[in-house]
C-alpha cells in the first residue's frame, strides 16, 4: 500500500502537490481542455469518467511542463485510471466489463 | 520520393533513395543539439547499441520465471521494474516505470501506445512496425475484440478486456497465461514459448508458440 496514506506525524506539512489527491476508488473524470500543442492526455479520454485505480510513485515532473521548457521542478502524480469502454465508446462491441486503463496526470483529473 | 532519371536505369540503392522530411529534420535537430553540447555522437552511438541489446528474449525470461516461481511472480506483478533489476539486471535507462500485467481466465490485457509508440523497450527492444501504425494504435483502443480476432484470438464474452494506453510514464508489459500440458517444462524451454506478441497481448502464450 502506499505509505502516503498513512496518518502522517501533525508536525508535519507536506509541499504542494507532495502527496497524491486522489487514493484508488475515487470517481474522477479526466479534464476537458483543449491546449495547443502536444499533451500526454489522448483526445477521445477528454471529459470522460472513470475511477482511479491505483497511485502511480513516485510523484514526477509534469512532463508537458518539461516537453515546453516551462515549470519542470514542480512534481506531482500520476494515476493509473480504469474507464468503461461504454463510457468512451457508446455504441462499443464487446463485453460491458471491458475497459480502458490509461495513467493520467493529476492537473488533468477531477473529482465527481 | 525518388525522380525518374532518363540518363541512367539501374535500380537504386536504398542509401541513394535521397532523404525525407522526417530524415532531414531529425539530422538537423541531432546535429544542433550535439553543436550546443546537450549530448555527444557517442552518448548517441552508445544508447543505440543499449537499444539493440534489449529483445523479447529478456521479456521471455521473466516471464518464463514468473510461470515457475511463485515468489518471484508475486514481486513482478508487485513492482515491474524492481522485480526485473533485481533479477536479471535488466536497467531501466529511461526512467519508466513497469506494471506487468497478468492475463487470467477471465481477464486478457492489450498494450498500446495511442499517442506514438511508448513500449517496455528496456525488456522487449524495439516495438514492431504494426504497434507504431495508426490502424492498430486507433483500433486497440476502440474495437480490441475486433483487433484481437484479426490476430487469431478469439475471448468468450465473459473475459474481460483491459487495453492500457501508455502515454506517459509508465511502460506496460503483459504475463500470459501459462499454457496447459507444460508442467514437466524447464524455464529455459517455458521462455521458448513466450514470444514478443504475446507480451504485447494480441496472441496467447501456446505450445506451439516458436512456431510461425
Amino acid at each position: 500500500m502506499n505509505p502516503n496514506f498513512q496518518t502522517p506525524p501533525a508536525a508535519i506539512v507536506y509541499a504542494s502537490g507532495e502527496r497524491p489527491v486522489f487514493k484508488p476508488g475515487d470517481a474522477i473524470r479526466i479534464r476537458e481542455r483543449k491546449p495547443v500543442g502536444h499533451y500526454r492526455v489522448p483526445t477521445y479520454l477528454r471529459g470522460k469518467k472513470g475511477v482511479v485505480e491505483r497511485v502511480i510513485e513516485p510523484a514526477a515532473v509534469d512532463n508537458e511542463e518539461e516537453g515546453f521548457g516551462r515549470n519542470a521542478g514542480s512534481r506531482r502524480h500520476y494515476y493509473r485510471l480504469a474507464l468503461p469502454m461504454t463510457e468512451i465508446w457508446p455504441d462499443y462491441v464487446g463485453s460491458p466489463n471491458d475497459g480502458l486503463h490509461v495513467e493520467v496526470f493529476e492537473t488533468w483529473i477531477e473529482r465527481i | 520520393m525518388t525522380e525518374l532519371h532518363s540518363d541512367h536505369d539501374h535500380a537504386h540503392a536504398p542509401e541513394d533513395a535521397g532523404l525525407g522530411y522526417y530524415d532531414i529534420m531529425e539530422t538537423a535537430v541531432r546535429e544542433l543539439l550535439i553543436s550546443k553540447g546537450y549530448f555527444s555522437a557517442d552518448e548517441i552511438r552508445r544508447q543505440l547499441e543499449v537499444l539493440d541489446s534489449r529483445s523479447p528474449a529478456l521479456g521471455a525470461r521473466v516471464v518464463a520465471k514468473a510461470w515457475t516461481d511463485p515468489e518471484f511472480r508475486r514481486r513482478l506483478l508487485a513492482d515491474g521494474r524492481k522485480a526485473c533489476e533485481e533479477e536479471f539486471a535488466i536497467s531501466f535507462y529511461d526512467d519508466t516505470q513497469l506494471i506487468v500485467l497478468e492475463n487470467t481466465e477471465k481477464v486478457h490485457n492489450l498494450i498500446v501506445c495511442t499517442l506514438c509508440s511508448c513500449y517496455p523497450r528496456p525488456v522487449l527492444g524495439l516495438p514492431p512496425d504494426w504497434y507504431k501504425l495508426k490502424p492498430y494504435r486507433a483500433r486497440a483502443v476502440s474495437n480490441p475484440r475486433s483487433v484481437l480476432a484479426e490476430f487469431g484470438t478469439h475471448l468468450p464474452e465473459d473475459v474481460e478486456v483491459r487495453v492500457h494506453d501508455s502515454t506517459a510514464m509508465v511502460r506496460y508489459l503483459v504475463l500470459p497465461r501459462r499454457p496447459e500440458g507444460t508442467e514437466s517444462y524447464t524455464e529455459d524451454a517455458l521462455a521458448t514459448l513466450v514470444t514478443r506478441d504475446t507480451m504485447i497481448g494480441v496472441i496467447p502464450a501456446r505450445l506451439d508458440g516458436s512456431q510461425p
